[in-house]
């Protein structure tokens, strides 16, 4: 059976981790390379690093602790923040990245997804979004608007129309990054998840809001994700991953135990 | 010398750190002709069969192939590497592959979530030096789109359900594929690259 998947974020500013609350970045979380392994060491499924610097300096800096990181790191390492162009994401793959991560760019410029899924494949092209709920609407179910620029720009595109276009473009996955949940561990956004795997046929990835157990159990079950992201409740230790997995393993989820 | 064959497509490095984090001297090589004194060959390979197979031939990796395969050595194709080592693939149009093993590459049926990502587990159907210490039901990781449809059963080593059950490793005397990910599936997967390594 495939697994569900429990992945760790690690939000990479100046070298350091750091995480903070609704798209906000200043609490210090640690050195990134110690944390890599830490949750490899755990069985993390895959590591994403999200360059929040997003400029030169920043990505030289996050390509530097993925090298770093993939000299002792066995499982699929995902890059994402600030990428702009086509160059950027050859440049990603050809560090020691298995996957691109685009979201502000892929709104700016759509056919950068095409054309990074033509070279690359679409296995390595994830389409990441931000995504604000909308004041609901008489006679409507719930409804989502993309914002871009770490979710400080609205776009007027509503979420589920881009989903859908993302993987006609070629994106292999999806990661869904609720703007009101990040950072709150409120929970998920379920039915920002349910929709969007109403819609498209590629693996999904929840990310933003996880605060217990139950939140990633629900959202691998009723929120029909592949796979769940966390950032600060790993950091900061409130659960480690075999916690994580054995709540889920309990529940009857197929997860990946891994012993060091 | 382990080589792994560079012909435009997939990370290479990655498997290139597996094998040297296993101790073992590993190179990516662009040139076919410096592979003729490769004691292993590897074929890794993420895009389109048909993009990969074009490369292939392009750049005259078929043939070194097909040298290295008559001195008896040892070749392990990873994920498309084992795609195009079956005869042919009805992805994007029909495209012949290296015919090394019977069968061809299918697409997994629309009930699944497709390209299927992440950790799934094998079901050891045979003996092969590859799996010496891997533990039926090891989790490996996997994306792809499209699984070998094996004809023969004795080179049906492993398989693994997605919608339905499919050859995940292939072998046959000196020939080795698996359509996972070894260099991306920690402690089994090292263990996999160490015992073809040690393969002779």
């Amino acid at each position: 059976m495939l697994a569900k998947r429990i992945i760790p974020c690690l939000d990479v500013k100046d070298g350091r981790n750091v995480r903070g609350v609704r798209f906000s970045a200043d609490r210090d979380a640690g050195d990134p390379v110690e944390l890599a392994s830490r949750y490899d060491r755990e069985g993390a499924d895959e590591l994403v690093f999200y360059d929040i610097t997003a400029s030169a300096d920043g990505r030289a800096i996050v390509m530097d602790l993925v090298r770093q990181v993939s000299e002792q790191v066995f499982i699929p390492l995902t890059v994402g923040g600030g990428i702009r162009t086509f160059e950027d994401v050859r440049a990603i793959l050809k560090g020691s990245a298995d996957k691109v991560s685009i979201n502000s760019a892929a709104v700016r410029d759509p056919e950068i997804v095409n054309r990074s899924a033509e070279s690359f494949g679409s296995q390595c092209i994830v389409g990441a979004i931000d995504a604000l709920r909308r004041p609901p609407a008489d006679g409507n179910g719930p409804s989502w608007e993309i914002y871009v620029d770490g979710g400080r720009t609205a776009t007027g595109i509503d979420a589920l129309e881009w989903v859908t276009e993302l993987v006609e473009r070629g994106a292999g996955e999806l990661v869904l990054n609720s703007i009101d949940a990040d950072g709150t561990r409120d929970g998920y956004d379920l039915a920002l998840n349910q929709a969007v795997a109403r819609r498209v046929g590629v693996p999904i990835v929840a990310s933003g809001g996880a605060g217990t157990l139950e939140h990633i159990h629900e959202v691998l079950t009723e929120g029909q994700a592949s796979a769940a992201l966390a950032a600060s409740i790993f950091h900061f230790e409130v659960y480690t991953i075999p916690q994580v997995k054995e709540y889920l393993a309990e529940r009857g989820v197929t997860v990946r135990h891994y012993e060091t | 010398m382990i080589a792994i064959a560079d012909y435009g497509m997939g990370n290479l490095r990655s498997v290139e750190k597996a094998f040297q984090f296993l101790g073992h001297e590993a190179a990516i090589v662009e040139d076919p002709a410096l592979a003729r004194h490769a004691t292993h060959l590897v074929l890794p390979g993420d895009a389109a069969f048909g993009d990969a197979m074009r490369n292939l031939r392009a750049s005259g990796w078929d043939q070194a192939i097909a040298d290295h395969l008559r001195g008896g050595r040892p070749f392990l194709g990873i994920c498309v590497g084992l795609q195009l080592m079956f005869a042919a693939s009805e992805e994007m149009g029909h495209h012949t592959g290296l015919e090394l093993f019977a069968g061809r590459c299918r697409r997994f049926p629309a009930s699944e979530r497709v390209p299927q990502i992440g950790w799934n587990q094998i079901s050891i159907q045979r003996q092969c030096p590859l799996l010496e210490g891997v533990e039926e039901g090891s989790f490996f990781y996997f994306v792809h789109s499209y699984y070998v449809d094996a004809e023969e059963e004795s080179e049906s080593v492993a398989t693994t359900e997605y919608g339905l059950e499919y050859t995940s490793i292939a072998s046959r005397g000196n020939l080795f594929g698996v359509q996972f990910h070894p260099e991306k599936s920690q402690r089994a997967g090292l263990r996999l690259l160490a015992n073809f390594a040690a393969f002779q």
